[in-house]
């Protein structure tokens, strides 16, 4: 048996250096405000903190009336998206340092969805979209048994089940602002999953809705979406699949 | 062991919203079909005129009416006119979908294009297809300077 031997002395953990970062935040309360208004924090963090950690320190310690979704804080969840100096992106998922920290970060609500509150917008039109092309498995046998898929079966569709709802692709498109008529990029991307999937038999049904005025069709490929998911997805990418496969009638 | 069906989860299925005809997808593999041939008839066309021969020097009348004497040109020229005028329509048709709001702007707005788009089709074909660099009747002055004397 072998003890640990502790080697010469303990190393306490070089400090992390912390600087302020100034946040200016776009609010809104439906019961005071007319209209949205941005105000200015201050807050004091740490090369390792994220956006999210800025907004709890705001929440916890200057302005409780801060108002903002998150629920997992580790990029799972979907909760926390918001628009970050400009760009869709997760608070959990951008760290501070990554930002340029010599100007003031500007956080506000995604666009294209109804502001509720601060940073919180009604989800309900995105999950409608998302609803309506049957976001489940379509299979006709009995579930008995596996429905068993080989590696390459299962690697077609893989990219977009890491989707994690957090609809920072769909209001980042501009086609979306405009009315918000058209599907969005995330519902097709759910509609991918399952198109492509070989267990699924319902295929046809979900490229006939997609083959619509407010489908496919709408997409502009300005590249928004992929630029703005933060899982990764190559969403443009699956919508030109979606298309080639209405297409060709099948996919 | 048997297991009972499923029953299908209740979703807001509608069924699809355009019936007949699916402009949409046509207009979509349109640009994209268009697109094609219009690179080729483009970058075709620009260094036939601009950069072969003497270049940009050698255009003057005499040059587009030699090039209209023989149908290869009027058949690309066609070709170019018809594809490249109903791309930018069909362009222009989807930036008023997305951008034009009030229904009645919209409408106005479409048939705009639809007017502009059939007018400068028509008057280009026309041209096209009825140019004569040397119409007969007409003063020697008027003339360019290649035409056979009368």
């Amino acid at each position: 048996m072998s003890t640990a031997v502790l080697e010469g002395q303990p190393t306490a953990p070089a400090e992390v250096p912390s600087f302020t970062a100034t946040l200016i935040i776009r609010r809104y309360d439906p019961e005071v405000d007319a209209e949205p208004y941005w105000q200015d924090f201050d807050v004091t963090m740490h090369g390792t903190d994220r956006v999210l950690d800025a907004l709890h320190k705001i929440k916890w310690e200057q302005d409780g009336s801060l108002s903002f979704r998150r629920s997992c804080a580790h990029g799972v969840c979907g909760s926390d998206a918001m628009r970050i100096n400009g760009r869709n992106r997760l608070a959990c998922k951008t760290l501070l340092k990554d930002l340029d920290l010599s100007k003031p970060i500007y956080v506000e609500a995604i666009k294209g969805l109804p502001l509720e509150k601060d940073l919180i917008v009604d989800m309900d039109p995105f999950f409608e979209s998302y609803k309506s092309i049957q976001p489940f498995l379509i299979a006709s046998s009995k579930p008995e048994k596996e429905r068993i898929q080989s590696v390459a079966q299962r690697a077609r569709f893989d990219e977009t089940t890491k989707c994690i709802l957090c609809a920072a692709c769909t209001s980042s498109c501009p086609v979306f602002w405009t009315d918000g008529q058209y599907f969005g990029p995330a519902a097709i991307v759910n509609a991918h999953r399952f198109i492509f999937d070989s267990r699924d038999e319902g295929a046809q049904v979900r490229l006939d809705i997609l083959n619509d005025k407010e489908g496919v069709w709408r997409c502009r490929t300005t590249f928004n979406c992929t630029d703005a998911c933060p899982r990764g997805i190559e969403v443009t990418k699956a919508i030109a699949e979606v298309k080639a496969a209405i297409i060709r009638g099948k996919a | 062991m048997s297991t009972e069906t499923i029953p299908t989860p209740r979703s807001s299925y509608a069924p699809p919203r355009t019936r007949g005809v699916n402009w949409e997808k046509w207009g979509w593999m349109y640009m994209r079909i268009s697109g094609l041939f219009l690179v080729i008839l483009i970058f075709g066309h620009l260094f036939v005129n601009l950069v072969a021969g003497d270049g940009v020097r050698a255009i003057d009348f005499a040059f587009v009416a030699g090039k209209y004497s023989t149908p290869f040109w009027k058949v690309w020229d066609f070709a170019m006119l018809w594809l490249a005028l109903i791309h930018g329509a069909n362009g222009m048709r989807t930036l008023v979908n997305d951008y034009a709001r009030k229904p009645l702007l919209r409408r106005v707005f479409l048939v705009a294009i639809l007017v502009s788009t059939i007018l400068l089709i028509l008057l280009g074909s026309l041209v096209i297809t009825t140019f004569d660099p040397c119409p007969a009747g007409m003063a020697a002055s008027a003339l360019p300077s290649f035409c056979p004397a009368p």
